[in-house]
């Protein structure tokens, strides 16, 4: 029951993108075509679910005994880094027809707020190590149903025919605000 | 581009980031904290200053350092340092401004991923020499300051009722705008304003 | 400048090595500071919900598990007289998750005032439960839960929710409620279960009881 609470809450209440304003730029960004948008989705998933147990290990076995939980924020982004850069080898060797795919995106990740939000919000929440996992995983999942249900939207929009001030990142902004609005309706359900 | 950039006037370096290369509204960098901060005026304005505050140190001592980084660990080495000032804001505003550090939570320590500050120190910060540097950050900085002032004065006066805390209505105001959604319309219509504005001056 | 294993080692090392002493020397520094306004807060959110005290509340506390969640009693005391109890109490079922309250209480159970410390409701309707925001907090001041039902009108109560954010209304009261019956619990009185609604209204004799018990335990 917790645990559905927690997955509830991380896709669809509190999602990442729509209401805690986390992962804007991927979400602005690759949104423009819905494949490519499950590719980054899946790449923030398996780096999100990674940053979870590292991330957890690294508060609880390094931070805390030593007494330096002020580096948090250093040591997390470095460790980020790394897994990124560890993903993309992996990936490039792996499926180089998704490495294509998602290009110049995946070294932003390190940049995505997102993964490191979510390693910083795990440790204040006092998640254990199996919540930290689930939170994280369907804080990404709420992450990719934002980008594609917001690429979706996109690639109907660009054939619009629209005012030449509001083209591109103003209308954008626009149809996350109404998609934003739709995502309140879930607030309350759990 | 870049050639342009180092002719230019110290005071054209500092007001380039206002209008020309506005972060927000012309560059479209640093988006989470944007959004996610400015239910008022004082939030944004808090969150402005401390990203300026680290984007022009860390612009500094890149730029002091760019010659003894190789090449293949820059990006690393420039985290480490945009990391050690974001954790300097973050204990010095929990020591001195509790509250604010409080409203402002997770995206203090986010400063350290914000595109802006790694975008400086790549772009500008690691070509340009410690002055220069100096004066990028305070401009860009500045730009970046302005901008969530204004978009958190709107989102206050129409969310709230209010600038700055001072009230100027009874009761509240379009809640929506205090909401999630209301930070994508407000900034999504500044930017339409903001194109017009600028398509007219050309 | 060319990147050798070596140079490329030595920069990362090196500059990490500068950055953490900067970081850890910054840390000393403001480390009392940090500190200090911790304290303050503690002990300024003591002070507006109690009454007047003359001993250092924040250092005879209790913490207690009620339902599942922790709570902390603190005893305020003037002389050797007991003159209220301050309780941190916190509910996971807010709008936008945990709430937490610190609750001032007469010996005799009486709601002296009420302050939320932290909370993530809704800005502009759920967050009118801060004592600055809206008068809501203010109806519990002066209550005895003994005899003021802690539930919404809408779900039988005594307390006037606030308008769209009955979820936040309802989450309050139960924090109360909760901080309430750990006290009750502490102190020898009666124990009310949170998610039932058996306030103590249906038990009149209760208010007198439980002021007894309170002067029991001075």
């Amino acid at each position: 029951m917790e645990y559905f609470v927690i997955i509830i809450g991380a896709i669809f209440v509190n999602n990442i993108v729509l209401s805690q304003f986390l992962g804007i730029c991927p979400f602005l960004g690759v949104s423009n075509k819905v494949e490519t948008s499950l590719g980054m989705g899946a790449a923030v998933t398996f780096v999100m679910a990674i940053t979870a147990v590292v991330a957890y290990l690294l508060q609880y076995y390094v931070l805390v005994p030593l007494h330096i939980e002020y580096m948090q924020t250093i040591v997390f982004i470095l460790v980020i880094a790394a897994l990124v850069q560890m993903v993309e080898i992996i990936l490039k060797k792996m499926s180089p027809a998704l490495y294509q795919a998602l290009g110049i995106f995946l070294p932003l990740i390190t940049t995505n707020c997102a993964v490191l939000g979510i390693a910083i919000l795990l440790v204040q929440k006092e998640f254990n190590m199996l919540e930290s996992v689930v939170y994280s995983v369907s804080t990404a999942l709420g992450f990719t149903l934002a980008l594609v249900l917001f690429a979706g939207i996109r690639e109907r929009l660009a054939m619009e025919d629209l005012p030449k001030a509001m083209k591109g990142v103003p209308i954008a902004l626009i149809t996350a605000g109404i998609l934003a609005m739709a995502f309140m309706g879930f607030s309350g359900l759990v | 581009m870049l050639r342009k950039e180092k002719k230019m006037s110290k005071l054209q370096l500092i007001t380039k980031g206002l209008i020309k290369e506005n972060p927000t509204f012309v560059l479209m960098l640093g988006m989470c904290p944007t959004l996610g901060t400015t239910t008022s005026a004082i939030n944004g304005l808090g969150m402005g200053v401390a990203t300026m505050f680290v984007l022009t140190l860390s612009n500094i001592v890149i730029s002091l350092v760019k010659n003894v980084i190789p090449g293949k660990v820059r990006i690393p080495a420039f985290i480490v340092i945009i990391a050690s000032f974001v954790t300097v804001v973050q204990l010095v505003m929990q020591a001195y401004t509790p509250g604010l550090y409080a409203t402002l939570g997770v995206f203090i320590p986010l400063i350290v991923v914000n595109c802006i500050i790694l975008g400086r120190a790549e772009a500008f910060a690691s070509k340009n020499g410690v002055l220069a540097s100096a004066f990028d950050g305070i401009g860009i900085g500045l730009g970046f300051t302005c901008s969530l002032t204004l978009l958190g004065t709107v989102r206050e006066m129409l969310g709230s009722g209010s600038i700055f805390g001072a009230k100027f209505i009874d009761g509240d105001g379009i809640l929506l705008f205090v909401l999630a959604p209301g930070a994508f319309f407000a900034l999504g219509y500044l930017l339409v304003l903001f194109n017009k504005l600028t398509a007219k001056l050309k | 400048m060319e990147s050798t294993l070596k140079n490329m080692v030595l920069t990362l090392f090196v500059i990490t090595l500068v950055a953490s002493t900067a970081v850890g020397f910054v840390y000393k520094v403001t480390e009392g500071p940090i500190a200090a306004s911790e304290v303050a807060k503690t002990s300024n959110a003591l002070a507006q919900v109690l009454p007047a005290f003359d001993n250092d509340p924040s250092s005879e506390k209790q913490e207690v598990e009620q339902d599942g969640l922790p709570v902390i009693v603190y005893t305020a005391k003037s002389g050797d007289q007991i003159v209220g109890y301050a309780v941190e109490t916190r509910t996971s079922k807010g709008f936008g998750g945990e709430i937490v309250l610190l609750v001032g209480f007469k010996p005799d159970g009486e709601i002296v005032k009420i302050e939320t410390l932290k909370h993530s409701e809704t800005p502009g309707l759920g967050d009118k439960i801060e004592s600055k925001k809206s008068d809501f907090s203010v109806q519990f001041c002066g209550k005895n839960p003994a005899d003021f039902k802690l539930l919404v009108k809408k779900d039988g109560g005594d307390v006037d929710a606030i308008t769209a954010s009955t979820i936040s209304s309802r989450a309050f009261s139960d924090a109360v409620l909760r901080g309430y019956n750990a006290l009750m619990t502490l102190t020898g009185g009666q124990i009310n279960s949170v998610s039932g609604a058996t306030s103590s209204a249906e038990n009149p004799a209760n208010e007198s009881d439980d002021a007894q018990k309170g002067e029991e335990n001075e």
